[in-house]
């Protein structure tokens, strides 16, 4: 798997959290965060449900400007317009149109996420292959299973390289072979000098720095 | 930036319409409900419809458009791609453009070309049949940009199409009045015709330009 | 500027406006009313029903002061998030409406002998008409939005789109009423107006315009206090004492 994956390291990046504070509504989910990752480091993010894992994930990306403090995204030494331009975000939903084939939605990707000078990633179907659903990419994406469309929903990331893996729950809907297949896929990613930060309730099998989201407890 | 990304973004528009319920089929066919049922409802007399045909041809473009407009950009919310593109390199301005060109050209093209011929079925004179369509080529570009900040409004909402043409219908009251105008000035010698039909393209012009800044504004801050 | 935006600074300060606004609006309208019912003469050609005109006009200038009090507010909802700006537009929206709508009724009572109709596709009745959809519009806008904060920035990007819209909107009805111009329109820029009725109308206008401030700042506290109510139900649903965020970061790299 590792040797399939010929393409040269990440230049230079950093994902800087500086006093991050994220509003969701009426609620304050996070505040103060400070966090500083580098090439080939890891955060994964836990927590228990509604505590606001996928609002900092979100916030990360930059779809959810924060309240204060702010997100800096630095590639091969100048600064980004925010960090959600090096980034590959994949969500609850993966992106894809249930009406064109899986090869079709990775081509549009594929076009559309290209980070100029890192050079185009896998193409489509090698990515496909790569995560062990080649037979997949003719057909509309309407007629695959959940863990078909997550296994879609991963090869995005291979076919344009980003350096930064937003990855919110990354596991869901995947079998043990599929776990498998994601674990390397990760630690391919750290390898080459990627980032990655990523919200789960099961355990990855990466190296990684830890956070922890909760309430803090005070006695009513 | 390239164009490639957004060639490959007009493409898959195009694409996901002619999949999806046949593209513009649907809305020519509520086109043609709706110009048939406006006799039904005020009755077979040929010189009353020849003389209002011009305005049940508008109406029935402005109804059909708006209604096809409520997916537009909720689709796109619902499977994550709206976040994906916000990651990209290409100005959310610029996708929305491309998303509104890409609808008009499956949805409001077809409207345009049919409307001469259900213009016939009105009993409009030739003069007429070449004003409706001429204006409402020149007129569905704003009517389609002003749905969009509609659409862009309501894009959380499971059932926003109502609430979509309760906003969208009066800020498309000008290029009603003027469409409507142009159309009939058409067979007209007292009425002219190039001055409504002027300020018709003037306002498709100023929506083009300036309503994708509202609707991209109203995209990021619905989709946080 | 800031300090005077803090909701918390508001709800003092509205308190202790709220008595003097709702006098001074009581004292104004009973000048403005006795002035437009019994010191102001009847027209010569109107009659008594000129009267209706110390509500009209002046409610249909309420009308756009509203609206403009809306666009103000949803500047400050888009530029600089303030929760003071969602609450001032939101609780603008109903009262525009009302005002909207009782020029639109009184106009109608006033066309009735005027016109010999309810209801005249006049240019300016027009154009208050379709002023009136567009707060129902803003109206159901916010209403249909769950989350209020989202709501009051689709509110606000509509308001601003009708900024630029109304204009167009007034010019093309203008347009259009030319186009289609009916035989017995009346026109209100007759003969230049008499002062005896000239100051009640003015004092009507200082009294409606200071009516809608009252009612703008009582109805922004209500939302202020409204937002708040919701908050401390949603704490006490989530059972927490206290709605602090915490986190902890590991700073060294576990292994898998």
């Amino acid at each position: 798997m590792t040797d399939r994956m010929e393409k040269a390291p990440f230049p230079e990046t950093r994902l800087i959290a500086s006093g991050l504070t994220l509003r969701r509504g009426d609620r304050l989910l996070v505040e103060g965060l400070d966090f500083d990752l580098a090439n080939g480091q890891a955060l994964i993010v836990t927590g228990p449900n509604g505590t606001g894992k996928s609002t900092l994930l979100r916030g990360l990306a930059g779809f959810l400007p924060p309240a204060r403090g702010r997100v800096r995204g630095i590639f091969a030494g100048e600064e980004e317009r925010g960090a959600g331009a090096l980034a590959h975000y994949l969500g609850h939903v993966e992106g894809s149109k249930p009406a064109l084939t899986a090869r079709e939605n990775l081509h549009f990707w594929q076009s559309m996420l290209a980070l100029p000078g890192l050079g185009s990633g896998l193409s489509p179907d090698e990515a496909l292959t790569q995560l062990g659903v080649p037979q997949v990419a003719g057909l509309p994406v309407a007629y695959l299973s959940a863990g078909q469309k997550r296994r879609v929903g991963l090869a995005r990331l291979l076919i344009a390289p980003r350096p930064i893996w937003i990855l919110d729950e990354p596991l869901t809907a995947l079998d043990a072979a599929g776990q498998d297949l994601l674990n390397a896929m990760l630690r391919d990613h750290l390898a080459a000098g990627g980032l990655i930060v990523a919200a789960t309730h099961a355990p990855l099998a990466i190296a990684a720095r830890q956070l922890s989201l909760g309430s803090r407890e005070v006695a009513a | 930036m390239t164009p490639a990304p957004l060639s490959a973004l007009f493409l898959r528009e195009i694409r996901a319409a002619r999949r999806i319920g046949g593209g513009g089929t649907m809305g020519v066919v509520f086109f043609l409900i709706l110009v048939t049922i406006v006799p039904f409802a005020i009755g077979p007399d040929l010189n009353l419809l020849s003389r209002i045909g011009p305005a049940i041809l508008w109406i029935a473009a402005l109804l059909a458009t708006l209604l096809g407009l409520d997916r537009l950009f909720q689709a796109d919310h619902e499977d994550g791609s709206l976040d994906l593109m916000l990651t990209g390199d290409t100005p959310l301005e610029l996708i929305v453009l491309v998303k509104c060109l890409a609808h008009w050209t499956v949805t409001g093209l077809p409207l345009v070309v049919a409307a001469p011929l259900f213009g016939l079925m009105l009993a409009l004179e030739p003069e007429a049949l070449f004003g409706v369509t001429i204006s409402l080529l020149a007129g569905t570009p704003a009517l389609g940009m002003l749905g969009a900040i509609g659409a862009a409004l309501t894009v959380t909402l499971r059932r926003g199409g109502l609430l979509m043409a309760i906003l969208v219908l009066p800020l498309a009251i000008p290029v009603l009045i003027f469409g409507v105008s142009a159309a009939g000035a058409a067979n007209s010698a007292t009425t002219p015709f190039m001055t409504p039909f002027l300020i018709l393209c003037a306002l498709s012009l100023a929506t083009l330009a300036a309503a994708p800044f509202a609707v991209a504004a109203a995209l990021r801050h619905m989709s946080e | 500027m800031l300090k005077y935006a803090n909701p918390t600074f508001f709800l003092g300060l509205a308190g202790r406006l709220l008595p003097w606004l709702a006098g001074a609006t009581a004292l104004t309208l009973a000048i403005g009313m006795w002035g437009a019912f019994f010191y102001a003469p009847a027209d010569y050609q109107q009659g008594q029903t000129v009267r209706i005109m110390y509500i009209h006009v002046p409610s249909a200038w309420l009308a756009m002061f509203c609206y403009a009090t809306m666009a103000a507010s949803a500047l400050g909802t888009l530029v600089w998030r303030h929760p003071l700006a969602d609450a001032a537009q939101k609780a603008a929206a109903p009262i525009g409406a009302v005002f909207t709508f009782v020029c639109l009724v009184t106009g109608s009572l006033w066309g009735k002998p005027m016109w010999g109709t309810w209801w005249v596709w006049d240019a300016r009745l027009t154009s208050v008409l379709v002023l009136f959809v567009i707060y129902l519009g803003l109206i159901a806008l916010w209403q249909t939005i769950e989350d209020s904060s989202r709501a009051a920035r689709a509110a606000a990007i509509l308001t601003l789109v009708g900024v630029i819209n109304l204009p167009i909107i007034k010019f093309s009805v203008d347009w259009w009423n030319t186009l289609h111009q009916p035989a017995s329109v009346f026109r209100m820029d007759g003969p230049t107006i008499a002062p005896s009725m000239l100051w009640p109308l003015l004092v009507m206008g200082i009294a409606f315009t200071l009516l809608f401030t009252t009612l703008h700042v009582m109805s922004t506290r209500n939302e202020i206090l409204r937002r708040r109510l919701r908050r401390l139900a949603i704490q006490a649903a989530a059972g927490e004492a206290q709605a602090r965020p915490a986190h902890r970061l590991s700073t060294s790299e576990s292994a898998p």
